[in-house]
């Protein structure tokens, strides 16, 4: 069974500017790094949130933009070739008998990891739910926040709500399955690319797809089976009637399975020591915005501080026998050679 | 300094001394006013401090850019007077704002 899991010594759960700068801190211990992330791409916050604005308080960095940040850290990195498994939740971690750790993800991916640092920022992005009344009662029977399976949609009336790449994109792909579509937007104007916008104004002219303009106000069916919404616009309140609901409303950050493991965690964050930077459960680590402790910042520098920290104490319980020096990537050939510059 | 007064939906002011240059998000959230959320910090990534700025004001605060416009669709009960509070950037000219909470942020 266990030949299913690929092996490692750290699973880091979140790939943002500490999951990644960890790696380098593991990495000149010599510790080999998988990256889960459940974003399609490495940056976190930094990359989802704010990849043009700049930071003003990365020691030596002036002046950085989120992006470029991660590009950098990315660069640092390299040389210790961490694997990525990105657009994945992390929804198990079970002990081994030999206090080892198994990793699962939503999408099949088994990890098998000595140690498990949890580096998961301000918890993992998911979709947001947009603020309609009793919406909670009609999700994955009628109302769905992503396409999982295409075939879902066939046949179906179905309404997609917003104006950026999700929702034209689904709006183009579902619409020669779909029975009828109506994409409802707050605006005449949208934010997805300019050649799905024209795509979607050509079907609407040969009456192929319905575009209303205005914001969702009301859901209306039984038991969670969607018969109609109600839509605020311009000119006043308008039913379409309709059977399935794609919203896309942007993503939100959810602390999610994290609060299932058994971790002491203080309000929603997960607490640690201030010298391994070490969860309530031995071998499981969290560092960067996810965690607290007396006196803690959520700054990306004391993340990067609690990295090297845990680190030390990571590399005890992958080698316990292996005698750790400390080394100044300035002087130690060692940790030169490991990072490729002699 | 600029005095602005946060209206929430069931009458209650806050009438708060907001620094210039600094935004209308920030001193609300200095100031404990509730229901702004600001999730994303005010780098305009959420809809989470929006606010419906006083049609008497609107003209002065100006219109959002694209961008804000943006981040607006996925706020919720969108109007024309519709604002992120973290774009709005205190001016002496904003001496005496009044902006009104929505009933939930997005």
């Amino acid at each position: 069974m266990l030949s299913n899991f690929v092996e490692t010594d750290v699973v880091i759960i979140g790939a943002g500017p500490c999951g990644l700068f960890a790696v380098f801190e593991l990495g000149l211990l010599d510790l080999k790094c998988h990256l889960i992330d459940i974003l399609d791409r490495p940056g976190g916050q930094c990359a989802e949130l704010y990849p043009e604005k700049p930071i003003y308080d990365i020691p030596g960095l002036p002046e950085v933009s989120g992006q470029g940040l991660v590009d950098n850290l990315l660069k640092q990195i390299e040389p210790f070739a961490p694997e990525f498994h990105f657009g994945e939740m992390v929804t198990e971690i079970e002990r081994t008998e030999d206090g080892a750790f198994r990793v699962r993800t939503d999408t099949g991916t088994a990890l098998l990891a000595k140690v498990v640092v949890i580096a998961a920022g301000g918890g993992s992005f998911q979709p947001k739910r947009p603020p309609i009344a009793g919406i909670e009662n009609y999700e994955q029977k009628s109302v769905f926040y992503s396409v999982r399976r295409m075939e879902d949609f066939r046949d179906h009336h179905l309404v997609v709500v917003g104006g950026g790449d999700s929702a034209l994109d689904w709006t183009l792909n579902l619409q020669p399955l779909a029975k009828s579509v109506t994409l409802i937007h707050r605006r005449p104007e949208f934010r997805a690319a300019p050649d799905s916008v024209n795509k979607m104004f050509s079907l609407q002219e040969r009456g192929e797809i319905l575009f209303e303009q205005g914001q969702v106000s009301a859901l209306k069916g039984e038991n969670g089976h969607l018969e109609s919404i109600t839509v605020k616009g311009p000119n006043g309140e308008v039913d379409i009637a309709c059977t399935r609901l794609l919203p896309f409303f942007g993503l939100t950050m959810k602390l999610g399975p994290v609060a299932e493991w058994g971790l002491n965690l203080e309000e929603n964050l997960v607490t640690v020591d201030t010298e391994k930077f070490q969860t309530s459960e031995p071998g499981i680590f969290a560092i960067g915005d996810i965690n607290y402790y007396p006196g803690k910042l959520k700054l990306i520098l004391s993340g990067f501080h609690e990295a090297a920290l845990m680190a030390q104490a990571a590399k005890r319980i992958v080698n316990p026998d292996a005698r750790v020096v400390f080394q100044y990537t300035t002087s130690s050939s060692s940790l030169q050679k490991k990072l490729g510059v002699i | 300094m600029a005095k602005i007064t946060f209206i929430a939906p069931d009458d209650t002011r806050y009438d708060v001394e907001a620094e210039t240059g600094s935004t209308v998000m920030e001193a609300a959230v200095r100031n404990g006013v509730p229901g702004i959320e600001a999730e994303c910090g005010g780098a305009c990534a959420c809809a989470t401090c929006h606010v419906y700025v006083d049609p008497e004001w609107q003209e002065v605060t100006g219109e959002p850019e694209a961008m804000e416009e943006d981040m607006l669709d996925f706020a919720y009960d969108v109007r024309p007077n519709s604002r992120l509070s973290c774009q709005i950037r205190i001016s002496e000219a904003l001496n005496g704002l009044v902006v009104n909470l929505p009933e939930r942020q997005a």
